[in-house]
């Protein structure tokens, strides 16, 4: 019965962006397009040439064409095996997004966006980011197009993640910093959307997550799709089998998506999203909207979803060490897998990140990105309880190089420092 | 509805007057503080504005402009709650005759409940609401509790609405419409030119309801052209720095001069 009860609730990628028997733009109750009138013509427009291009199959051809030959895909996947022997339990593979141009799944996204924006004939583009990555992603996209672009990023992110700015900078972006609100990427989000309702004529808002209002949770989960159906074949291929557990970390929730879909049909995939438990459970101390059970449904920034929110529908402080992850809301494609139980949520708390960090660092050579170090902590414990000839996957999502001042405070590394000491004396006062 | 005949009444009895147009002013409840926010409203009903929008701070208020941005930000800060809002609207209709809307986002209406919401607006004696965050297609239910409790859902009209759309907005409103002068976010300078005279009478092919006309109004000759060709002149911005660079002086002064 029980059985019966999970086949009638498993939910294909097919029917999840299948509007016709369901309000368009919406999963399950979430989602939607809640955005300012002034906005209602450029989002039917952005719309209606992405439906074109998505019945298009030369868009996707060219999409792919693209991937190969300007950011290295496919990018391979990757038996972990001194990890999984030195746990004893499961079969680690890795999902090497980080090894794409810009060091993350981000450009997947991006590169189909910037497509869009050619066949629109845009000539701006503006983006908010978080960890940078995204912002990096696009002003590389908007260098390669000839576009003109502007990268919004909250002021504390901008302090953290200095080298991804440096990168935005010299590749031609302006970098805006966010000083409003918490200075994070829900902050920058806000101000992308005023000056996208102010300057929509020329510019399309490349948002990097697969969030807001619709179609960007569809559209941002069909360019990395690319991910999952790739993975899905390089899987079989290396392990022979389909993975039993698939582990991404979720902040907007796109690079899990990402991957997800290519394993949405295979019932016996266990899909796990695994969010940022910052200093754990306690409103303010996370950003795990649906692991631990401090959000609630509400409407902001382009659409319905969970959000860290007050009983006044104000958003509350989140934290998370890092910075991609450390967000409201969250995918409401996610939640709907997730009420459906298609999708189980996981939070994982800033310490146990710094030591799959490490351990990931040590015995393969791989230095996993802050975030996709949350998929690789989850991964790492429930490994070690599984059995050797059960297969688990696990999304690098991104890379960990552009961390090196926030992973080196983490691990106290006293040489970094004296580095850093010296670097500045070298350059002396302003 | 109670809202569209204190309108047509104000709108007539203008006629007796030199003003151009009926005045909607805006103030983001309890910033700088509730008091402030009690001193700005004497000086309005002085100068006889005719509806006063009360803003419920929102975390997130990414249609508006940095002023706001920040007013919105410092009240729930200094500690403003959705109740004080609402204790503080029952006040402010008990007091001026001024009709009142509340302004805000729809979270805020979201998460109280639709029903909860508008019976709470309605307590406190709002004549509507205005959701610049909720399209038309999301809005049926909340519209139909309005109807009920005769509560008015503003609708904004924009300069990028094509005419199918504004005939579909005029359909979903009632009370007045809000026409959005401009592209861009609140409290940015708006040129009064033909073109936004072409938005407003494109507008007016779709509605009988009055017309207000928002976004950079400051000073008399912008209340002079709306005058022409609407009915409602919207103040925000402009009065809220009056505000902030010299209080009741300044403030006095910036409807002296637009109004005086």
């Amino acid at each position: 019965m029980l059985r019966y009860a999970a086949i009638q609730n498993l939910v294909s990628t097919m029917d999840l962006f299948n509007f016709n028997n369901g309000r368009e733009g919406y999963y399950g109750e979430y989602g939607g397009t809640f955005l300012p009138e002034i906005l209602h013509s450029t989002i039917e427009e952005l719309k209606a040439e992405f439906r074109k291009a998505k019945d298009d199959p030369t868009f996707w051809q060219e999409f792919m064409e693209l991937m190969q030959s300007y950011s290295g895909r496919p990018t391979p996947v990757t038996h972990l095996t001194n990890l999984s022997n030195k746990l004893g339990g499961a079969q680690i593979f890795v999902k090497r997004e980080d090894l794409n141009h810009t060091g993350s799944h981000k450009i997947n996204n991006v590169m189909g966006q910037g497509l869009l924006v050619k066949r629109m004939g845009k000539t701006r583009v503006i983006a908010e980011t978080g960890a940078g990555q995204h912002g990096y992603a696009t002003a590389t996209m908007a260098a390669r197009f000839g576009f003109d672009s502007k990268i919004y990023m909250g002021a504390v992110d901008v302090a953290r993640q200095r080298p991804n700015v440096f990168w935005m900078e010299n590749m031609g972006s302006e970098v805006v910093a966010v000083t409003d609100g918490q200075q994070t990427l829900k902050d920058a989000i806000n101000e992308c959307l005023r000056d996208w309702v102010t300057n929509m004529d020329n510019t399309h808002y490349v948002l990097g997550t697969a969030c807001g209002p619709h179609p960007f949770p569809e559209m941002v989960s069909w360019f990395q799709s690319i991910i999952g159906r790739e993975a899905r074949d390089q899987i079989l291929q290396a392990a022979g089998k389909l993975p039993d557990r698939v582990f991404a970390c979720v902040g907007g929730g796109s690079n899990a998506i990402g991957l997800f879909q290519g394993f949405m049909e295979d019932k016996s995939t266990e899909l796990v999203g695994c969010e940022a438990g910052g200093f754990g459970p306690g409103k303010g101390n996370h950003a795990a909207r649906l692991a631990y059970k401090d959000a609630s449904v509400g409407v902001a920034q382009g659409m319905k979803t969970y959000f860290l929110q007050n009983d006044d529908g104000n958003m509350l402080h989140t934290h998370s060490v890092a910075a991609g992850l450390d967000y409201i809301g969250v995918n409401p494609v996610l939640v709907h897998l997730w009420e459906q139980e298609r999708v189980r949520f996981e939070a994982v708390t800033d310490a146990q990140v710094t030591e799959a960090l490490k351990l990931t660092m040590r015995t393969e050579g791989l230095i996993p990105a802050l975030e996709s170090s949350h998929g690789f902590a989850q991964a790492i414990l429930e490994a070690e309880q599984m059995s050797k000839d059960e297969v688990v996957l696990i999304n690098m999502s991104g890379r960990g190089d552009k961390d090196i001042f926030t992973i080196a405070d983490a691990l106290g590394d006293e040489h970094w420092k004296q580095f850093i000491r010296q670097k500045s004396s070298e350059y002396g006062p302003e | 509805m109670a809202l569209n005949n204190y309108l047509a009444e104000r709108k007539q009895a203008l006629a007796s007057t030199k003003r151009p147009a009926m005045i909607m002013t805006h103030v983001v409840c309890g910033y700088p503080s509730f008091d402030d926010n009690w001193k700005e409203l004497e000086i309005m009903q002085s100068y006889g504005v005719d509806l006063v929008e009360l803003q419920f701070p929102f975390s997130e208020p990414s249609a508006d402009g940095p002023l706001f941005v920040k007013a919105n930000q410092e009240a729930i800060e200094n500690g403003v709650h959705v109740e004080d809002c609402f204790a503080f609207m029952k006040k402010v209709t008990d007091h001026f005759s001024f009709k009142v809307i509340m302004m805000g986002y729809y979270n805020t209406v979201f998460k109280t409940g639709h029903k909860r919401f508008l019976q709470r607006l309605k307590d406190a004696g709002a004549s509507g609401f205005i959701l610049p965050d909720l399209p038309v297609e999301e809005a049926g239910e909340l519209h139909d509790i309005a109807a009920e409790l005769e509560l008015a859902p503003i609708v904004l009209m924009t300069p990028t609405n094509s005419d199918q759309r504004l005939a579909q907005l005029a359909e979903a409103a009632d009370g007045f419409i809000y026409t959005v002068a401009r592209k861009g976010v609140t409290g940015s300078n708006t040129d009064m030119n033909s073109e936004v005279s072409q938005f407003i009478d494109r507008c007016r092919q779709h509605t009988e309801l009055p017309l207000a006309v928002g976004f950079g109004v400051s000073e008399a000759k912008d209340v002079a052209f709306i005058g022409q060709h609407a009915d409602i002149a919207v103040i925000g911005t402009a009065a809220l720095k009056a505000w902030e660079h010299g209080k009741e002086q300044a403030l006095s002064e910036f409807f002296e001069q637009l109004l005086g």
